[in-house]
């Protein structure tokens, strides 16, 4: 009997560990890349890091400036197009779609979030390169096809499922009343949707629209295989561009001493940015719930 | 059917660009899909499937058989971690505690974290500061730290969907709370784990940016933990960038697409077995 009670805390304690790894993952993960990127950045001083133009880690020039202007162009660009689509096709899977279809499509759609990002980045570099390259050509504003349209179009494609998912969830989640008032006043299918229902999920869209900013900010493989990642500020949108994710995986293989720091505190940088989304995602669903 | 729309120009526009838009959505994915096939299922060939890579074969094997073992050591890893701790926010957590609420936050974080964040901190911490060096325990550990929300999530929400009367009815017979737990709860939740579990495997199997600098990139099956090697997710990302393999890379492509419908249907089919129940 005692050692049965005994066993009973035990495991209790093992569980309560258990829960307790997160919390200390996010501890470990905060303090290490902190310690890490925080000395370089005071070393070359946080307006040079921040507000610097020129990145030529050969001449001890340490500026990400153009990297996160890189990172926001991308990201602005892949909202551009993902946003609508996904928006109206998330409308269409939760108000327009046939029975018969529905669960093939939410099935492709599932497999469009599941679809690795080398995948999605290899095809951009075999399909949409050329394809941006010969439209340039023919318009005769150049540029080779590695360039923030490129990388826009691609990213705008990857951040679909995530903004069609959270968009269609809360759109379902509007009480169907809203839409039978609406038609009851005379409303079409169309006015209902987009004048009572839509507005009435707004926040859950706003929630999916903020989760695409943090996939495409945090994108990586995909972006490094068609952005072409130069350096420096870009004059144009068929110019390539580098993001701060593209910056840490193309030198961290053989950089060395502040280099090396650099780009650890080109991590935090992004860690920040990533931060400040959650937060604000977290403070949507909660306004949500109180709502 | 265009009928209800007489008289109403503006809603038969918003109904077009709704279709269009779900056109757009579906054509892409399909573009995408037939498009690697058609190129990379001729390149699947024999010499592609040998043991060794050379650079004149350009094997995908080792990088297979090496996805197989990360895989298996995250989930080793992250799984009971995972399970145990949800077991603790649903079973014996009192509601409504802060720590709870802490619990909650770090997980949330840990879901936004992009997978290059995952990859320096490895690098900083368990290839550097453990001293593992570029190796297979490095990248599966990492992995184990990314996936850990995403088995806590499906957990918990698979132990929520187990009825209340389940407990009581082995309260009542003398069971006691961990009997019951490991006996009752646990078995009826097995479905809605293996599906979350399943979804794990879905991001570890196209993993790439958390694991070039912490498993490292050598093209051969290791022989130990603590030996660096390339999955097939690093292995199409070093063909592609260096371009000089790219028939090899469409197949690769293939391979890694297969893997993954293969894994969403199999989560699929899980689901809705639990669905079922």
């Amino acid at each position: 009997m005692k050692l049965n009670k005994f066993k009973e805390y035990f495991m209790q304690g093992v569980f309560f560990l258990a829960a307790c790894v997160s919390i200390l993952a996010v501890a470990i993960i905060c303090y290490f890349l902190f310690e890490g990127g925080l000395p370089a950045i005071l070393k070359i001083g946080p307006l040079k890091f921040l507000g610097g133009q020129v990145w030529r880690p050969n001449n001890d020039m340490y500026g990400i400036f153009p990297m996160i202007v890189g990172s926001l162009y991308v990201t602005a660009g892949a909202l551009l197009f993902g946003v609508p689509i996904g928006i109206l096709t998330s409308v269409f899977m939760a108000m327009y779609c046939p029975k018969v279809l529905y669960r093939p499509l939410k099935t492709a759609i599932e497999l469009l979030a599941g679809i690795p990002s080398v995948v999605y980045g290899f095809f951009g570099l075999v399909v949409l390169v050329p394809a941006i390259r010969s439209i340039g050509r023919t318009l005769g504003l150049g540029g080779n096809g590695n360039s923030i349209l490129t990388a826009s179009l691609l990213l705008g494609m990857m951040i679909l499922p995530t903004i069609i998912g959270v968009t269609e969830s809360a759109i379902r989640a509007v009480p169907s009343y809203y839409y039978e008032g609406a038609l009851a006043l005379g409303a079409t299918h169309e006015r209902a949707i987009f004048r009572t229902v839509l507005p009435a999920a707004k926040s859950g869209v706003v929630a999916g629209v903020v989760l695409g900013v943090g996939r495409a900010i945090g994108e990586t493989m995909a972006v490094i295989m068609v952005a072409g990642n130069q350096p420096r500020l870009p004059n144009g949108l068929l110019r390539g561009i580098r993001t701060l994710t593209a910056n840490i995986v193309l030198e961290m293989g053989y950089a060395t001493d502040l280099h090396r720091e650099a780009l650890i505190a080109t991590g935090v940088v992004l860690f920040v940015f990533i931060l400040l989304i959650n937060v604000s995602v977290s403070l949507l669903n909660r306004r949500d719930k109180n709502a | 059917m265009l009928k209800k729309y007489k008289g109403h120009p503006g809603s038969l526009v918003v109904m077009l660009l709704v279709v269009g838009a779900a056109l757009i959505t579906f054509t892409v994915l399909l573009f995408l899909v037939a498009y690697v096939l058609i190129k990379g299922v001729p390149h699947l060939r024999p010499s592609l499937f040998s043991l060794y890579y050379t650079s004149e074969n350009v094997s995908l094997m080792p990088a297979l058989i090496n996805t197989v073992l990360m895989t298996l050591l995250s989930l080793v890893i992250a799984v009971p971690i995972g399970v145990f701790s949800a077991i603790f926010l649903v079973e014996y957590a009192k509601k409504g505690n802060r720590f709870i609420g802490l619990i909650r936050l770090t997980t949330e974080t840990l879901t936004g974290i992009p997978s290059i964040i995952y990859g320096l901190f490895g690098m900083l911490f368990f290839v550097t500061t453990c001293g593992f060096g570029f190796s297979l325990l490095a990248g599966a550990l990492t992995l184990a730290i990314m996936i850990l929300p995403l088995v806590m999530k499906t957990t918990e929400e698979a132990l929520k969907s187990v009825p209340d009367s389940f407990r009581e009815g082995s309260f009542g017979l003398g069971a006691g709370k961990l009997r019951t737990v490991f006996k009752v709860v646990l078995p009826s939740a097995i479905p809605g784990i293996l599906a979350g579990i399943i979804l794990a495997t879905g991001r570890i199997v196209g993993e790439t940016a958390a694991l070039i600098y912490t498993a490292g990139t050598v093209a051969k099956v290791p022989t130990s933990v603590m030996e660096s090697g390339r999955t097939l997710a690093v292995h199409m990302y070093n063909l592609s960038s260096e371009g000089l393999h790219m028939d090899q890379a469409y197949a690769t492509a293939v391979v890694l697409l297969a893997l993954v419908l293969g894994i969403n249907t199999l989560s699929g089919f899980v689901a809705k077995k639990l669905t079922k129940v």
